[in-house]
């Protein structure tokens, strides 16, 4: 996996209104796609992430609609985890920096 | 055709001695792809091991070196798991939950499979009229008994996804 970024000493006095790379929030997205049912791809978000059924099935149909939806967002590393766990179920997800 | 119904804990459903050995054939051949036949630059592949890093093939590939091989497993596992579920001649199948679970994600991986070789690009596909449209062509053709597969995939995991949600 990617290592951690360490800045050089001399550069680590950043301005302290800015917020840090680091600290912007990472998201997964899942992608829409012409085969996944919208049933099941309602169930995997419940699955896999507790939802009610009617926050999964808000998301799924994002997901349909607008071609993709952050379904949750949180640390790097578990965003990692939690798209390989949406690709174990057939779903095409990603992870980015919002 | 065979569908799920739930009965109490487990769900069920009848397959034909047909049904049986369509569903076999395929699920054979996904555990193919997924093992001897494993190959990166095929779009199946590419589907179901997409670059968790969308504009970051280099980093994606990265990542893949330390997920790869469970994912893979996974699948494997669970196509497996449906295989031994399925009586080769047709005949019941009740599974419980953590079987249906197995189920839907192997019957996720062969309807992805069979969409990319059909080429179902986008939501706008009807199956119903490509397989008209195939049929009018060459009611024999190979085209006609994949689109005919995997609408009747469709059905099947519908079904079982209504049977578990109950």
């Amino acid at each position: 996996m990617a290592a951690p970024q360490v800045l050089p000493i001399e550069e680590t006095h950043v301005e302290v209104d800015e917020v840090p790379q680091t600290d912007r929030p990472w998201v997964t997205v899942v992608w829409n796609d012409p085969v996944n049912l919208m049933s099941y791809v309602t169930w995997v978000l419940q699955k896999l992430f507790g939802y009610s059924k009617e926050k999964a099935e808000r998301l799924m149909l994002d997901v349909h609609q607008k071609g993709k939806a952050i379904v949750v967002s949180g640390a790097r590393e578990k965003m990692e985890y939690d798209a390989s766990r949406l690709q174990a179920h057939g779903l095409w997800a990603t992870v980015e920096q919002s | 055709m065979t569908m799920f119904v739930r009965a109490g804990t487990v769900c069920v459903a009848r397959f034909g001695p047909g049904e049986a050995a369509v569903l076999n054939e395929v699920m054979l051949e996904v555990i193919t792809l997924l093992s001897e036949g494993f190959d990166r630059t095929d779009p199946v592949i590419g589907r179901l091991f997409p670059d968790v890093y969308r504009d970051d093939p280099a980093l994606s590939a990265e990542l893949r070196r330390y997920t790869e091989d469970d994912l893979r497993s996974a699948k494997l596992e669970q196509a497996a798991l449906l295989l031994d579920a399925l009586p080769v001649e047709g005949g019941e199948v009740a599974l419980d939950e953590e079987q249906a679970e197995a189920w839907l994600r192997a019957l996720t991986d062969v309807r992805l499979t069979l969409g990319l070789r059909l080429g179902i690009a986008d939501d706008d596909v009807d199956i119903e009229s490509e397989l008209d449209e195939a049929i009018l062509k060459d009611p024999t053709s190979a085209r006609v008994a994949q689109l005919s597969v995997y609408q009747y995939l469709t059905y099947l995991q519908e079904s079982l996804v209504g049977a578990l949600m109950g």
